[in-house]
């Protein structure tokens, strides 16, 4: 089970959920990739970013994190500023960016960025790396992991910081079946540990083995935003029954 | 034929008899060379990762002078730095002017804007695959600097090096500042300089085999680490 350690999102707030997003838009070249898109996510749900490649659904995910400026609408976060919030948030990208040095320093480094005295740093790197099944791998270069090993110590990365709210980008596309599925079991117990999930997946097993809802983007709108189950049951939308039944999506 | 036999039996000489004088040039050249590499390095890498991170106006322009400066005449940087020495200077006070600190400063003038060019190529390439992430991680700038700094360390040292090869092979500025004085701020460059100008053809000669002997064992020994480094942190 995941420890009890003190969050690094000390903020004074419990919690920066629900996240508002409304009306948000984002262009680049000229060209309209996310288009008037307004949803609210709360608490406890893990939320897919469900769609075909090029729906827009990474670049929702960055401008959600703050790492893009919307063109037009906002995104809110409890009435917190988006810098406060983004000390309770931390991001997997699709292809880990880790550090050139050992597994471990790597979950140092995050802690030692956000102020967390070096005493209490050492207890917290050890769970994260247990947590993600990387404690026998420690003191290993980072860049010499396996794909799957990788993706599991940015997740432990991640959750060292302990955030309110983890974004994952299509956390598991480049690997192979036994490593997705060891990074859906740490991402299950992330969830019940009480961190708010959101992923984009293009992968519909996936979405169907993590979802408690789902954001359907297609050609940069947001075409449903439904509960998992009705979702996959019964689909509103044309666009995400022709997902669904596996028929091509021109994007 | 024969005097390339001379040059390498006089070198080989030189080297096995340990000659003293040689020995003094040679260890003077070294830690003239290796301190204003050193000092280069401390103002370069930091120097070359801020103009690779930071956004600012005219961050392009800048890049472009530090790679326009890696070109600098050592004979104009000799000239600069005796002028800013000389008694008359601004810094004539000091004294420096004819001492193997003043052909350091000299050395570091020219090493410098190489290391600092260096560095903000390699740093930049780094940034453009790290800084999303550490975006992601709220890591401000100036952390990031010395993140980047850091990851790329084993790559920097190529810069380090090249700043090295320049140090060690320049005769103009260390001759101008040092004034190739006997046992004072004689290195192997003006000495090479110096014998071919009394036409000790083979002796000049042979002394540059042995300068680029110790660039050779420098350069090889700095390549090993960065293999060794390139195995252990992929």
């Amino acid at each position: 089970m995941l420890s009890a350690k003190p969050s690094v999102c000390t903020e004074v707030r419990p919690t920066i959920l629900p996240l508002t997003v409304h009306q948000l838009s984002f262009e680049a070249g000229g060209k309209r990739l996310l288009d008037s898109i307004s949803f609210q996510t709360d608490v406890g749900p893990r939320t897919v970013v469900l769609g075909p490649n090029g729906a827009g659904k990474s670049l929702l995910l960055r401008l959600c994190h703050g790492l893009l400026q919307p063109s037009a609408g906002a995104i809110t976060w409890a009435g917190v500023d988006a810098q406060t919030a983004g000390r309770c948030q931390a991001m997997v990208l699709q292809r880990p960016v880790l550090l050139r040095r050992s597994a471990v320093a790597n979950v140092r480094y995050v802690l030692r960025t956000r102020g967390v005295p070096r005493r209490q740093r050492r207890a917290m790197v050890t769970a994260a790396l247990e947590q993600a099944g990387l404690l026998h791998l420690a003191q290993r270069s980072a860049r010499v992991l396996s794909g799957g090993e990788q993706q599991r110590l940015a997740l432990a990365r991640a959750w060292a910081l302990k955030p309110q709210v983890l974004f994952l980008d299509e956390p598991t596309a480049s690997l192979d079946p036994a490593a997705t599925r060891a990074v859906e079991t740490l991402l299950q117990e992330i969830h019940q540990a009480g961190t708010k999930i959101i992923m984009t997946t293009h992968d519909l097993g996936q979405a169907r083995r993590l979802a408690d809802e789902v954001l359907f983007l297609h050609r940069g709108r947001l075409v449903e935003h439904a509960p998992a189950s009705a979702f996959f049951l019964a689909p509103r939308s044309p666009e995400a029954a022709a997902f669904l039944e596996g028929r091509l999506l021109w994007c | 034929m024969h005097d390339v036999c001379a040059v390498f039996f006089t070198a080989i000489g030189l080297l096995v008899g340990l000659d003293r004088e040689l020995v003094a040039i040679v260890t003077l050249s070294l830690r003239v060379s290796l301190a204003a590499v050193g000092l280069a390095a401390l103002l370069g890498l930091p120097l070359g990762a801020a103009v690779a991170v930071w956004r600012f106006p005219g961050q392009a322009a800048v890049g472009v002078l530090l790679n326009a400066m890696m070109g600098l005449p050592p004979v104009v940087v000799g000239l600069t730095v005796y002028l800013l020495l000389s008694r008359a200077g601004p810094l004539g006070e000091l004294g420096l002017l004819f001492t193997p600190t003043a052909m350091v400063l000299a050395q570091c003038v020219l090493v410098t804007p190489i290391i600092a060019a260096f560095t903000r190529q390699t740093i930049a390439d780094l940034y453009a695959e790290y800084a999303e992430q550490l975006r992601s991680l709220g890591v401000g700038p100036g952390r990031a600097i010395w993140t980047l700094l850091w990851d790329g360390r084993f790559s920097l040292l190529t810069g380090i090096l090249a700043g090295f090869g320049r140090a060690s092979a320049e005769v103009g500025a260390v001759l101008i500042v040092g004034g190739n004085i006997h046992r004072v701020t004689r290195v192997m460059t003006t000495t090479i300089a110096l014998e071919t100008s009394k036409g000790n053809l083979a002796l000049a000669l042979a002394l540059g085999v042995i300068l680029m002997f110790l660039v050779l064992v420098v350069n090889a020994a700095a390549m090993v680490i960065q293999d060794i480094a390139k195995r252990l942190y992929g």
